[in-house]
C-alpha cells in the first residue's frame, strides 16, 4: 500500500492534472454534444491533425528547456516542405502521374533534402544564439522572417501543390489501422523523451537551463550542447512540416501561421516553464490530447476560427496563471 | 580613428544615423526618383505609425521585455472606437482619442498584470493577450471594414491634415501629413519621460537588473504597471490615428506588423537585455526601416524579398548590439 501510495507521490502532479483536464474536456464535450462527438471520424480525425502541432510542440520544449523559444519553427517547416517540393516537381513533373507516381528513393531524398533543411536551419538559429550571443527571441524571429520571406521569393505566393503518392503517405496513411502520422509522432515523441531523460546530452539542456552560469563552471561545453538543442528543434520542425505537406498535398509559405501560439500554449500547458530547466514529453502527448479534443468539440459546435483564437489566448493566460498558483508552493 | 569609434560607443545613435544616411545615399544613387519631395514626404508619413508603435515597444524593451500584443491592442482600440463614435454618434477627435487611448491603456495592464504578479515571460504574455484580444474583435465584435463612406468625417477631416504643401517640378502639389507633427510631440514626451523623471529612469533601471533596481529604491509594481500600461496606450493612440490616416477601420489590419516594428527598434540600438536604448535611436531606426522597405520598388527589387530583407535587419542589428554589448553578457 505504501509502495503505490511513494509511486503515485512520484508521479508528476503536473501530469495528474493535465490528465484530470483531458479527462474533464473529453467528458464536457461529450456531454454537450454526445451524438455529434462521440463518433469514432472525430478521434481517427484528429489522430491525423494532432502530430504536427505535437512536433511543432516538442520543438518549443526543446528551445524552451534551455530558457530559449524557437519562433522560427512555422517558416522552417514551411520552407522545408517547400524545398522538397520543389525538388519533386523538377525531378518528376509539376503535376500528374510522373509526379504521383515518384520512385521510392527519389521521395527519401525529398525526405532528406526537408529534414536537411531543417536542421540547416536550426545550426543558424544554434551560431546566432551561440556564437553571436544573440537572444533567442530576436535571431528566431529574424530568421523566421528569412525562411518565410525565402519561401516566398521560391514560390512567389501561391502554394506549391502536389506531391507523390508516397510523401503523401506519411500524412495520410494508416499503418496496421493506426494513422502513420500518428505513429511518426509517438515514435519522434520516445525518442525525444529518451534523448531527454536518458543521455547525458539531455540531462546538460535541463542543467543549462536551470543555471547557465553554474553549469559553465561545473565544466559544461554550454554553448556546443544549446546550439545542438536548436538543430534538434530544427529537424523536429521540419518532420511537422513534412507531415503537414503530406496531408494537405501542398506546402505554401504562409501554412500553419496560427500554429505557433498553439505549440507555445501546448508547451506551457505541458509543464515547461519557459524560463528553462524544466520539460516533459508526456505533459506534452497529454496537453496536446487535451487540446484537440477542445478544439474538435468547438468545431463540432460551429464555433468560428476567431472564437477559437480567442479560447487559445485565453487558454495560454489561464495555464499561465496555473503555472503561477503551481509554483508558489515550491 | 579611435577617436570615431569612441564617439560611437558614447552616442550609438550615431551609428544608427550613419547607417539611415548611408541608406539614404544609396538608394538616392541608384534612382534619383528618391528625392521627390512627395517620396520623401510619403516616407515620413509611413514611418509615423511604424514610429509611434516603435516607441511602446522601445519602453517594454528598456526594461528587458518584448511586446507582441500591440498590433492587436492598436486595432481593437481603433475598432471599438470607430464603432462607438457611429453608434453613439460623437463626432470629435478629442474624445475619440481618448477613448483609443484609454482602450490601449486598459488591455496593457492586463499584460502588466499577467508580468508583475504571475511572473511570466513577457513574450509569452503577450502572445496570449495579443491573440485573444485580436480574435476577440474578429469572433466578436465583427469582421467587415468600415470604409471611407462610413468613417466619422472628423475623423478623416484630422487624418488629411497638412503642414505645409510644396509644387513638385512636375507642376503637382505635395504635402507632409500633419501627423509628423503628432509623431514628434509623443516622441519629445517619451524622451522627457525616460530622461528627466524618476519613473523614466525606473524603467532603465529595471532593465539593467530587477533585484538591483529594487535595492536602490525604484518600485517594480509601479514601473511595471507604467511600462505596460504607456505602452498600451500608445499602442491604442496609434491605432486610430492609423485608421484616421488611411480612412477605414480594418479589424484585419496590422498582422505581422509587431515584426516589423520590433526590427526598427533593434535596428535603433535598444537591447533586448534591457536598460539600453533611446528614442532618438528608435525614430532613427524606424525611418531607416520604413526608407528601406518602402525603397524596393524604387530599386527595382521585387517585394518578394521584402520579408528576407526586414529579417536580415533583423539578425544584423541584433548580432551588432549583441557585440556592442558583449563584455556586459560575459
Amino acid at each position: 500500500m505504501t509502495a503505490i501510495a511513494q509511486r503515485l507521490r512520484r508521479l508528476d502532479t503536473n501530469l495528474l492534472q493535465l490528465a484530470l483536464l483531458t479527462v474533464l474536456i473529453f467528458a464536457g464535450m461529450a456531454a454537450l454534444n454526445p451524438e455529434r462527438f462521440l463518433r469514432p471520424y472525430v478521434f481517427e480525425s484528429i489522430t491525423f491533425v494532432a502530430p504536427e502541432l505535437g512536433l511543432l510542440a516538442i520543438a518549443m520544449m526543446v528551445a524552451m528547456l534551455t530558457g530559449g523559444i524557437d519562433l522560427s519553427v512555422i517558416g522552417i517547416a514551411n520552407l522545408s516542405c517547400i524545398l522538397a517540393g520543389l525538388f519533386f516537381h523538377a525531378v518528376g513533373a509539376p503535376r500528374g502521374p510522373d509526379l504521383a507516381n515518384l520512385s521510392w528513393p527519389l521521395v527519401a531524398a525529398g525526405i532528406g533534402l526537408a529534414l536537411g533543411t531543417g536542421l540547416l536551419a536550426g545550426a543558424i538559429n544554434g551560431l546566432l544564439i551561440t556564437r553571436l550571443r544573440v537572444t533567442p527571441i530576436l535571431a528566431t524571429i529574424g530568421t523566421g522572417q528569412v525562411f518565410t520571406g525565402i519561401c516566398l521569393v521560391l514560390t512567389g505566393g501561391p502554394a506549391v501543390v502536389g506531391f507523390p503518392k508516397l510523401w503523401g503517405l506519411i500524412g495520410n496513411g494508416t499503418a496496421f489501422g493506426i494513422a502513420v502520422p500518428l505513429i511518426v509522432f509517438l515514435a519522434v515523441a520516445a525518442l525525444v523523451w529518451f534523448v531527454l531523460a536518458r543521455t547525458a546530452f539531455g540531462i546538460t539542456l535541463a542543467l543549462i537551463g536551470t543555471n547557465a552560469r553554474a553549469a559553465a563552471f561545473a565544466g559544461l561545453r554550454t554553448g556546443r550542447t544549446v546550439f545542438l538543442s536548436y538543430v534538434l528543434t530544427g529537424g523536429l520542425a521540419s518532420i511537422a512540416g513534412i507531415l503537414l505537406s503530406g496531408r494537405t498535398n501542398a506546402a505554401k509559405s504562409d501554412y500553419g501561421v496560427s500554429y505557433l501560439l498553439q505549440a507555445v500554449l501546448i508547451a506551457v500547458l505541458a509543464g515547461t516553464n519557459p524560463a528553462g530547466g524544466r520539460a516533459s514529453v508526456p505533459g506534452i502527448v497529454l496537453a496536446l490530447a487535451a487540446l484537440m479534443l477542445l478544439s474538435s468539440g468547438l468545431q463540432i459546435m460551429r464555433f468560428s476560427n476567431f472564437l477559437v483564437d480567442l479560447i487559445w489566448g485565453g487558454f495560454l493566460l489561464l495555464s499561465i496563471a496555473l503555472a503561477a498558483w503551481r509554483n508558489r508552493t515550491r | 580613428m579611435s577617436g570615431i569609434a569612441q564617439a560611437f560607443r558614447r552616442h550609438p545613435e550615431l551609428m544608427v544615423a550613419a547607417v539611415l544616411v548611408l541608406t539614404v545615399v544609396t538608394i538616392g544613387l541608384v534612382n534619383p526618383v528618391f528625392w521627390q519631395p512627395s517620396n520623401l514626404f510619403s516616407l515620413l508619413r509611413a514611418s509615423v505609425i511604424t514610429g509611434i508603435l516603435g516607441l511602446a515597444v522601445l519602453l517594454v524593451m528598456l526594461s528587458g521585455g518584448i511586446d507582441v500584443s500591440f498590433p492587436a491592442f492598436a486595432i481593437a482600440a481603433m475598432y471599438l472606437t470607430v464603432k462607438a463614435m457611429i453608434a453613439w454618434g460623437f463626432d470629435s477627435i478629442l474624445p475619440a482619442f481618448a477613448m483609443a487611448t484609454g482602450i490601449g491603456l486598459l488591455l496593457g495592464l492586463v499584460n502588466a498584470v499577467f508580468v508583475h504578479y504571475l511572473r511570466m515571460i513577457p513574450l509569452i504574455v503577450t502572445l496570449g493577450t495579443g491573440t485573444a484580444v485580436r480574435g476577440f474583435i474578429l469572433g466578436v465584435v465583427g469582421t467587415s471594414q468600415i470604409n471611407i463612406d462610413q468613417m466619422p468625417p472628423k475623423l478623416i477631416e484630422f487624418g488629411r491634415t497638412q503642414l505645409f504643401s510644396v509644387t513638385q517640378a512636375a507642376g503637382s502639389e505635395t504635402g507632409l501629413s500633419a501627423m509628423v507633427l503628432v509623431y514628434a510631440v509623443i516622441a519629445l514626451l517619451i524622451h522627457l519621460l525616460l530622461r528627466y523623471t524618476m519613473l523614466g529612469r525606473g524603467i532603465y533601471a529595471l532593465g539593467g537588473g530587477e533585484e538591483a533596481a529594487r535595492r536602490v529604491g525604484f518600485n517594480i509594481r509601479q514601473t511595471t504597471f507604467l511600462i505596460y500600461g504607456l505602452a498600451g496606450a500608445i499602442a491604442g493612440f496609434a491605432g486610430l490615428l492609423h485608421g484616421a490616416m488611411i480612412w477605414t477601420a480594418n479589424p484585419r489590419d496590422m498582422v505581422g506588423l509587431e515584426l516589423d516594428v520590433i526590427a526598427a527598434v533593434v535596428l535603433g540600438g535598444a537591447s533586448i537585455f534591457g536598460g539600453r536604448g533611446s528614442v532618438i535611436g528608435t525614430i532613427l531606426g524606424g525611418l531607416t526601416l520604413v526608407v528601406i522597405t518602402n525603397s524596393l520598388i524604387i530599386l527595382g527589387i521585387d517585394t518578394t524579398w521584402q520579408r528576407v530583407v526586414v529579417g536580415l535587419i533583423v539578425i544584423a542589428a541584433t548580432a551588432a548590439t549583441a557585440w556592442r554589448d558583449r563584455k556586459r553578457i560575459a
